[in-house]
C-alpha cells in the first residue's frame, strides 16, 4: 500500500512537472508580453527603458533558463506577482481554491445524494427505470452553462428569489451554482448506481437478508448500498477532471470567485504567472482527489489488486 | 435507441445543410443587422424572432449548427483516427510502448481539461502561423485543440478491445496460417473493432460539441460575427433582461446534439451485449 501511494504520488509529481514545462514554454506564445503592455501603458517609455526592464526581469533569458528560474522560485515558495489584481499569487490562490472546493463539495453532495435515489428507485422499483433513464440521459447532454443562463432568467432576472450571482459567500449566493452543478453531474451516479444495485440485489446474501425478513428498505439501505458503493467511488475518481472543469465554467456563469473565475481572468488579462500557477494548483488538487477516490475504493473493496 | 439518435442527428445534419436554403425561403441574411428590428418577437417573418441586431435567430441557429457540426465532427474525426492508431499499436506492441502510451493517456485523462482548453485556446494563433480572428482558422484551431485531448478514450477504448480480440482464436489461428502482422491487424481485429470505435466516435462527437460550445462562450472559440451555438449564449447571457427567450434554442440544439450522439453510443453497446 505504502510503495502503491508512493509510486502514485511520484506520478503526479512528474506529471506536475510535464505539465508546468509545457504550459511554461505554450504560455510563452500568449499574446501581450508584459514589458511591450507596459510600454503601451506607458508612452514615456523608450526602447531603452524596455530592454533594462527585459534584463531586470530576466525576460531576455532563453526560454528553458527562465523556466528553471521561476520553477525554483515556486518550489522555495515564491508565487511572484500578479500583475493584473497587483497581489501576491499566493494570497488570490489560497481564497480562491476554498471558495471551488466548497462549491464542489456541496454539488458532489447533492448529484451523489439525488443520483443515488434515483437509482435505488430504478433498482427497487423496475416501471420507473425508464423515467430514470431519461433523467439521466438529459441530465447527461444539458450543458451545464445554458443551464446556469436558464436558472439565472428564471430565479433572478424573472422571479427574483435569489442573487444571479456575485462574490458574496452568503447561503443564497450558492444555491444556483450548486443546483447547476449538481444537476451536471448526477447522470453518471444515477446509471451506475442502477447497474451496480441491481447487481448487488441479486447476490445470495440478499436473499438471505430477505428471508431473514428484513424490509425492502432496509435491504436496499444496508445490505445493497454498501456493495454498490465501489462501483461510485470508482466513477468519482474517473470524473474528478470532468468535474472540476465543469465547476469552473459554473464559477464564470455566476461570477464567482474561485479558481475558475481567476483562470479565466487571468488568460483573459494576460496574467501570464497566474494562470500557470492556477493551473497547475487545480491540476495537483485533481490527481489528488483521484488518487484519494482509488484508496478509498481499494479500502472498501480490498479484493481490488 | 440507435434509430432515435440516428434520426436526430440526421434532423441536425439536414438543418444544418438548409442554412443557406432557410435565408432564401425566409429572405433574410444571416449576417446583415437589421437595426430597426431589434428583439423582434417570433412572427411568419422571424419564426424565433430577432437578436439583439435585428437578425433573424432562427436562420443564425441553421448557420450555428453548420459551425458547431462541423468543428464537433472534424474533431471526432481526426480524435478518432489518432486514438485508433495508438490503442491497436499500444495493444500490439505491448511492452515498454504500451506502458508509455497509456500513463500517458492515464496524465492526459487525470487533468483538468477546461483550463487547459482555456489556457491553450488563448494562444495567439499568428505565432503558429495562423491568421487571426478568420472563422474557418478558427474552427481549425479548436477542433485541433479538442482532438489533441479527445484521443485518449477512444485509444483506452481501442487498447482495451483490441487486447481481448489479439488473445482470441481466431487470430492465433491466422498467425498460425503464416499470415503477415500487417494483415492481422488490419484484416481481423480492425473490422471486430468497429462498434467500440463507432461508440467511442459518437461519444467524441458529442464532447467535441459541448467543448467547442464552452469555448465560444468564453470567447475562447469562433468568434462572432460567424454563428456558433456557443457565442450565441454568450451574447445571450449578456442579454437576459432584454430577450430572455434568446437563451433558450441554442442550448437546445446543443442539448439535442449530444443527446442524439449519447443515445447513439448507448445503442450501439447495448446492441452488442
Amino acid at each position: 500500500m505504502t510503495r502503491l501511494i508512493l509510486s502514485r504520488l511520484a506520478q503526479i509529481a512528474v506529471m506536475t512537472v510535464i505539465l508546468s514545462l509545457c504550459a511554461f514554454l505554450l504560455i510563452g506564445l500568449m499574446p501581450g508580453d508584459p514589458i511591450e503592455m507596459a510600454i503601451a501603458g506607458d508612452p514615456r517609455l523608450t526602447s531603452e527603458d524596455a530592454a533594462r526592464l527585459r534584463a531586470l526581469h530576466g525576460l531576455d533569458q532563453p526560454l528553458m533558463a527562465r523556466y528553471l528560474a521561476w520553477a525554483g522560485a515556486v518550489l522555495e515558495g515564491n508565487f511572484g506577482h500578479s500583475r493584473l489584481f497587483a497581489q501576491p499569487v499566493a494570497q488570490l490562490l489560497w481564497p480562491a481554491l476554498l471558495s471551488s472546493l466548497e462549491l464542489l463539495a456541496l454539488a458532489i453532495g447533492i448529484a451523489i445524494l439525488v443520483g443515488v435515489g434515483l437509482g435505488a428507485l430504478a433498482a427497487a422499483r423496475p416501471r420507473l427505470a425508464p423515467f430514470v433513464q431519461g433523467v439521466a440521459l438529459v441530465a447527461q447532454a444539458t450543458p451545464s452553462f445554458w443551464l446556469g443562463i436558464l436558472l439565472i432568467i428564471l430565479f433572478a432576472v424573472q422571479l427574483g428569489w435569489l442573487p444571479a450571482g456575485g462574490a458574496d459567500s452568503g447561503w443564497r449566493f450558492l444555491v444556483l451554482p450548486v443546483a447547476t452543478l449538481a444537476f451536471a453531474n448526477l447522470a453518471a451516479y444515477a446509471r451506475h448506481s442502477t447497474t451496480a444495485l441491481r447487481a448487488a440485489l441479486e447476490d445470495p446474501h440478499i436473499r438471505t437478508a430477505r428471508a431473514k425478513g428484513a424490509s425492502e428498505a432496509r435491504v436496499l439501505a444496508r445490505h445493497a448500498l454498501p456493495n454498490a458503493a465501489v462501483p461510485l467511488l470508482t466513477i468519482a475518481a474517473l470524473d474528478a477532471g470532468a468535474m472540476v472543469s465543469g465547476a469552473l465554467i459554473t464559477e464564470t456563469v455566476f461570477a464567482r470567485p474561485g479558481m475558475g473565475k481567476l483562470i479565466y481572468d487571468a488568460v483573459m488579462g494576460s496574467d501570464f504567472n497566474l494562470a500557470l500557477l492556477a493551473l497547475l494548483l487545480v491540476a495537483v488538487v485533481t490527481m489528488l482527489a483521484t488518487l484519494a477516490a482509488d484508496l478509498a475504493q481499494r479500502w472498501l473493496d480490498p479484493r481490488i489488486a | 435507441m440507435i434509430k432515435a439518435g440516428l434520426a436526430l442527428l440526421g434532423l441536425l445534419a439536414l438543418a444544418a445543410l438548409a442554412a443557406p436554403l432557410g435565408g432564401w425561403w425566409l429572405g433574410h441574411d444571416a449576417f446583415a443587422p437589421d437595426l430597426f428590428n431589434r428583439f423582434a418577437s417570433p412572427s411568419a417573418e422571424h419564426p424565433l424572432g430577432t437578436d439583439d441586431l435585428g437578425r433573424d435567430v432562427l436562420l443564425r441557429l441553421l448557420h450555428g449548427a453548420r459551425v458547431s457540426l462541423a468543428v464537433g465532427l472534424a474533431a471526432a474525426l481526426a480524435a478518432t483516427i489518432i486514438g485508433t492508431v495508438v490503442g491497436l499499436l499500444a495493444a500490439w506492441r505491448g511492452g515498454w510502448l504500451d506502458a508509455v502510451l497509456m500513463r500517458l493517456a492515464d496524465g492526459i485523462l487525470a487533468l483538468p481539461a477546461l483550463p487547459l482548453l482555456v489556457i491553450l485556446a488563448a494562444l495567439d494563433p499568428a505565432i503558429i502561423g495562423l491568421p487571426r480572428g478568420e472563422a474557418t482558422a478558427d474552427m481549425v484551431r479548436i477542433a485541433g485543440l479538442l482532438a489533441a485531448f479527445g484521443w485518449v478514450g477512444v485509444a483506452r477504448l481501442v487498447r482495451a478491445s483490441a487486447l481481448s480480440l489479439l488473445a482470441r482464436d481466431f487470430v492465433r489461428a491466422a498467425r498460425a496460417l503464416g499470415v503477415s502482422e500487417r494483415r492481422v491487424l488490419m484484416r481481423h481485429v480492425l473490422p471486430s473493432l468497429a462498434a467500440p470505435i463507432a461508440i467511442a466516435t459518437s461519444l467524441a462527437v458529442g464532447g467535441a460539441v459541448l467543448a467547442e460550445s464552452v469555448l465560444s462562450f468564453l470567447g475562447l472559440g469562433i468568434a462572432p460575427p460567424a454563428p456558433s451555438w456557443g457565442n450565441m449564449l454568450a451574447n445571450a447571457q449578456e442579454l437576459v433582461f432584454q430577450a430572455p427567450l434568446a437563451a433558450l434554442w441554442p442550448g437546445l440544439a446543443i442539448m439535442l446534439t449530444v443527446l442524439a450522439c449519447n443515445l447513439l453510443a448507448d445503442g450501439i453497446s447495448r446492441s452488442r451485449r
